[in-house]
């Protein structure tokens, strides 16, 4: 693939010259070291939330004990679930992706360094946002599902919550970057012979989910801004009063917050997935079984997210379509458990730390599983959801599935990262503390969810048995707290003083192990040859050369980076604007009852005008690129004046538009037809002006030498938003204005 | 043969625990063949110093034909079941609500249809099954009681409904399972279930109008509540027509000395913790509407004696 080689040719050569000190991190783009700056501030904020976590396990300790105040243990327990997903989890899996990822399919770095670097840095920002409402008079203490009305101003109105939106937002924005990123680096950087079938599943998994995060994470950014709106303009989207449904809240939040559980699960079974062959000496069993159980789930994932609800009453028709729909989710992840064990059955299994971590894994995720199929069962759900065996199931598939795979990646990866070994003894004793800690404190965690223990309580009566239980679960919270000491004092001691790794340890098949540890900044002096997905076997095997994924020839793959790119950004895109004119559509299926209505205030004739220019610009953005095409600047930059004149011309009549209606009194806040009328249009309005200041950039960039050859390319990406921005109104225009005539 | 997991005791909650017990051994069956897979692996296909790379099998179709149909006939099976208890345990409303319940953060309304009203403490009769919606008048919380039936939740500005019956006297305890607020932990429910006579007995009793006190202590304490900001949230019916405009802001304290505990089961009803909760009810329920009055000693016992007379 021609792809690959000129990544080498176009991308920054920063690191050539190898700036020292903080400069050399702060300022750059090289994947490894952003990776490196990910996995850092993730295990800082691990042991904030983990602090947190043994903060709350000392006021359950007991029953009516009073070691926190209600108001600080719901602040605490809000942050813990907060920070461990959005500013743990995430950007732990994401750190190893950014690491490993150009490595394992031998590119150079990713796609676009200097997005990453930016996606990176909007994650400590976020975290920052998100703790700085600790000195703006609180933490939020909505719960870190924030369910409307509880995190509507009229009780929640210590600004701890807009901060907490403000951060998800952040973060948000960073995440869908970075997949972005992740996409267009696994589909245009590959190296040649390395076909989307040989692809180390690790890679797969990592494609997948960026592809959950671009059409999730939106539609979350869609729903806090929302209830920002509520929150600061006095809207009213998820307040009873005033006509919203704090129910479509929950629908919003779940529908980004179920595909989130597999955004955290899936890279971590790609993990699993290469320390699980390369342990036991056999290639992954049933490659293809793996990953075709994945897209299976991920698809899956969109159509389960009521199951967070059988509690909130929606009828059992609902509950059962749920019930079966989650239940099936359960099938791609049995293939998966059988896929590992069949890999380890008849294998030659080097137990080292990094193995043992997934093997644990195995049985814990397996555990997590199973209670999940009973959640599934949605009469069992309306007994258990909302107590403690909830908590013990959600920790078993993210602590003792998630966190246990990232710590087996870490075992198996620090080598690569480091050049050094981590301690095999400190490690075991990481193991057993770990397995040992974890299991206690959540274990017990089902029983008082029997007994009938609420989560989020920041006290219990006491009844019998609790009291002993939750001390048990505070002891193992413990373990867990030094197990954490220990790996990270293993961390920092084979940092310096551990065993030198060598380029490949642990005699691993996959292309990150064929460069030396640390790779060079380059990554690779030279890319073995690939022809199937075990290269490095193939290396050593040359008489018995693996044949996995070389069945069949595969096309190559003939999609620019740009291309890629832009279309993620308008999927991703097409997300919010599919929340907010589901919106507009839920609040205005019925008749209002009162105030302005599409049908009383807007004008159908004149928007019909200003739209027609609006799709009259598509038209001659598309003729400017063509003139483009032939090499004709002057007539490119003469059609691309055109364009900006008519979508300038569209601004000036929504502008209009707007001050006709605030002039009769038709305002944000009038009724949820204003409400969701403005939010769709000016959201819509914004991103007109973004593609305006893009094409007049491109228009400046046009008068300089050479744009043909170097920017076509630029335009051709503008053009695609600019396109996309039009059919969103051409959607708007239909339901807004035209279905109210 | 694996007991009930919720003690219950209404045919509603045995039917979902009946369902507990089915999907814990499948489940736990999985559980075991899962570990058993395992430890052989780690015991019999533990790496031997220096042995061969061992037979390189990429998978096996016939395999992931078996181990995807299996789990799928399981949850088919599953499903079915689901089915079922979903019937059982939640049967569709047929009629008025006998009873609507209120959620407030931080306590529970009840208002019977016969015109009783209580708070935190439900009443039903053993053996006779009760309607009960559920509302809110702020914030999502959630009524649950594990003994008896399904949670729900209370949601603003839609009503849902469950069936709420017991088949033995006791007292059942239950509590807001939806977080709510700062006292969340302090939203208990106790249901009593009691024999048809001593039930419709209590639920006269509730119709009836306050007692009028009969010591001057009471007296002076009732002069209070009427005086003080009290009569803004508490409603005591007086037997006047004006008890249709009670407030229902705060539990109604018309027979409070006859409920077991004080706010919505923070502190067992007797003297002594009424007169704490009198004296500072936000050192007791901190976040809680009621606020504390900086009332005198004098007064929190003429208060006290006034609602102790509230039988």
């Amino acid at each position: 693939m021609s792809t690959a080689t000129s990544a080498v040719e176009s991308a920054p050569h920063h690191d050539e010259a190898e700036e020292r000190g903080i400069f050399a991190w702060v300022a750059t783009v090289d994947h490894k070291k952003i990776g490196i700056l990910y996995l850092f501030t993730a295990l800082f904020f691990f042991a904030v939330g983990g602090l947190e976590a043994l903060v709350i396990r000392i006021q359950l300790a007991r029953p009516n004990s009073a070691v926190v105040s209600p108001e600080a243990f719901n602040q605490l327990f809000t942050m813990h679930g907060t920070t461990m997903i959005f500013l743990v989890v995430m950007p732990t899996l994401v750190g190893f992706g950014n690491y490993f990822v150009p490595l394992m399919i031998g590119a150079r770095d990713m796609a676009f360094p200097r997005m990453n670097a930016l996606s990176y840095w909007l994650f400590p920002f976020g975290g920052f946002l998100l703790h700085f409402s600790l000195m703006a008079g609180g933490a939020p203490s909505a719960g870190w599902f924030s369910y409307a009305p509880l995190s509507e101003t009229a009780y929640s109105s210590s600004p701890g919550t807009d901060y907490w939106i403000l951060a998800i937002l952040v973060l948000g924005i960073g995440s869908v970057a970075t997949a972005i990123n992740m996409i267009a680096t696994i589909l245009t950087l590959r190296v040649s012979g390395l076909t989307i079938r040989r692809l180390p599943l690790f890679v797969w998994m990592t494609l997948v989910t960026s592809i959950l995060v671009i059409l999730a994470l939106p539609v979350l950014n869609a729903a806090v801004v929302m209830l920002l709106i509520d929150r600061q303009l006095e809207a009213h989207f998820f307040t009873a009063v005033g006509g919203g449904n704090a129910t479509l809240w929950q629908h919003f939040f779940w529908t980004f917050g179920h595909p989130e559980v597999y955004i955290m699960a899936l890279p971590a079974f790609g993990m699993i997935s290469e320390i699980i062959p390369v342990f036991s000496r056999k290639p992954i069993f049933g490659y293809e079984f793996i990953a075709g159980s994945t897209v299976a789930i991920a698809i899956l994932s969109f159509g389960v997210w009521a199951h967070h609800m059988f509690a909130a009453g929606l009828g059992h028709t609902a509950d059962l379509a749920f019930a079966g729909g989650s239940m099936l989710i359960g099938i791609p992840t049995g293939v998966k458990i059988f896929n590992w064990i069949a890999t380890m059955w008849g294998g030659q299994i080097r137990f080292t730390t990094s193995m043992m971590f997934a093997t644990a894994f195995l049985l814990e995720f397996v555990i997590g599983g199973l209670s999940g199929i009973q959640f599934a069962a949605a009469p069992i759900d309306w007994q258990v959801t909302d107590t403690y065996y909830v908590v013990a199931h959600f920790h078993y598939v993210l602590f003792g599935g998630t966190a246990f795979a990232l710590m087996a990646a870490t075992y198996y990866w620090f080598p690569k990262m480091s050049g050094r070994m981590l301690s095999e003894r400190l490690g075991k004793a990481h193991f057993w503390l770990m397995v040992i800690g974890f299991n206690l404190t959540f274990f017990v965690q089902h029983f008082l969810g029997l007994a009938g223990m609420p989560r989020r309580v920041f006290t219990y009566p006491d009844l019998p048995g609790w009291g002993t239980l939750n001390l048990l679960s505070t002891v193992g919270a413990f373990v867990m707290g030094i197990a954490v000491l220990v790996f990270v004092a293993n961390i920092v001691i084979s940092m310096r003083r551990g065993k030198p790794a060598g380029d490949n340890p642990w005699d691993a098949w996959t292309l990150e192990w064929a460069t030396t540890s640390p790779p060079i900044a380059h990554n690779f002096h030279e890319v073995p040859p690939v022809t199937s997905r075990r290269p490095l076997w193939d290396l050593a095997n040359p008489e018995a050369k693996d044949h996995g994924g070389a069945a069949r020839a595969e096309k190559e793959s003939t999609f620019t980076k740009g291309a890629v790119c832009m279309w993620s950004f308008i999927a991703s895109e097409g997300g919010f604007f599919l929340i907010l004119i589901i919106s507009y559509v839920f609040f205005n299926a019925a008749q209002s009852k009162g105030g302005p209505t599409a049908a009383t205030v807007l004008d159908l004739k004149k928007t019909g005008m200003f739209t027609a220019c609006l799709l009259a610009s598509s038209g001659t953005l598309w003729v400017a690129e063509r003139a483009l095409d032939k090499g004709n600047r002057s007539a490119a930059a003469g059609w691309l004046v055109a364009t900006l004149a008519l979508g300038g011309v569209f601004m000036t009549g929504q502008s209009l538009e707007y001050l006709g209606l605030f002039r009769d009194g038709v305002t944000l806040t009038s009724n949820l037809f204003a409400t969701t009328f403005f939010t769709l249009t000016g959201f819509h309005g914004l991103h007109v002006t973004v593609g305006l200041i893009a094409l007049a950039i491109a228009l400046a960039l046009s008068f300089a030498k050479n744009f043909e050859t170097r920017r076509a390319g630029l335009l051709r990406t503008i053009g695609l938003y600019w396109h996309f921005v039009d059919v969103v109104w051409i959607v708007v225009f239909i339901v807004v204005y035209v279905r109210a005539k | 043969m694996l007991g009930d997991p919720f003690d219950t005791h209404s045919p509603e909650a045995r039917a979902i625990a009946g369902l507990f017990d089915q999907t814990l051994i499948v489940c736990g069956a999985i559980m075991l063949v899962v570990t058993g897979l395992v430890v052989v692996c780690i015991v019999r296909f533990r790496a031997k110093p220096g042995a061969k790379d061992p037979p390189q099998s990429h998978g096996n179709t016939r395999l992931e034909i078996a181990w995807t149909i299996a789990p799928f006939l399981i949850l088919c099976w599953l499903f079915w079941l689901t089915v079922k208890t979903v019937m059982a345990s939640d049967p569709p409303p047929d009629r008025d609500a006998d009873l609507v319940v209120i959620a407030h953060q931080w306590w529970w309304e009840a208002r019977y249809r016969t015109g009783a009203v209580t708070a935190n403490e439900i009443h039903i009769p053993v053996g006779r099954k009760l309607l009960v919606e559920i509302r809110s008048a702020d914030v999502i919380h959630d009524f649950w009681v594990p003994q008896l039936a399904r949670k729900i939740d209370a949601t603003p500005g839609r009503s849902v409904f469950i069936w709420l019956e017991a088949d033995a006297a006791g007292t059942y305890l239950g509590a807001c399972a939806e977080y709510c607020g700062t006292q969340h932990a302090w939203m208990r429910i106790m249901v009593v279930a009691e024999p048809e006579a001593e039930f419709v007995a209590w639920e006269t009793h509730e119709r009836e109008p306050a007692t009028p006190p009969t010591t001057d202590a009471a007296a002076r304490g009732a002069r209070l509540f009427a005086e003080m900001t009290c009569v803004k949230c508490h409603g005591i019916a007086t037997g006047e027509p004006s008890d249709a405009t009670l407030p229902r802001v705060a539990p109604d304290l018309t027979h409070i000395a006859r409920r077991k505990t004080l706010a919505a089961g923070r502190l067992d009803n007797n003297h002594a913790n009424l007169a704490a909760w009198l004296k500072d009810p936000q050192a007791l329920k901190q976040g809680s509407h009621m606020p504390s009055l900086q009332l005198t000693d004098a007064k929190v016992d003429d208060l006290a004696a006034y609602f102790e007379s509230l039988k």
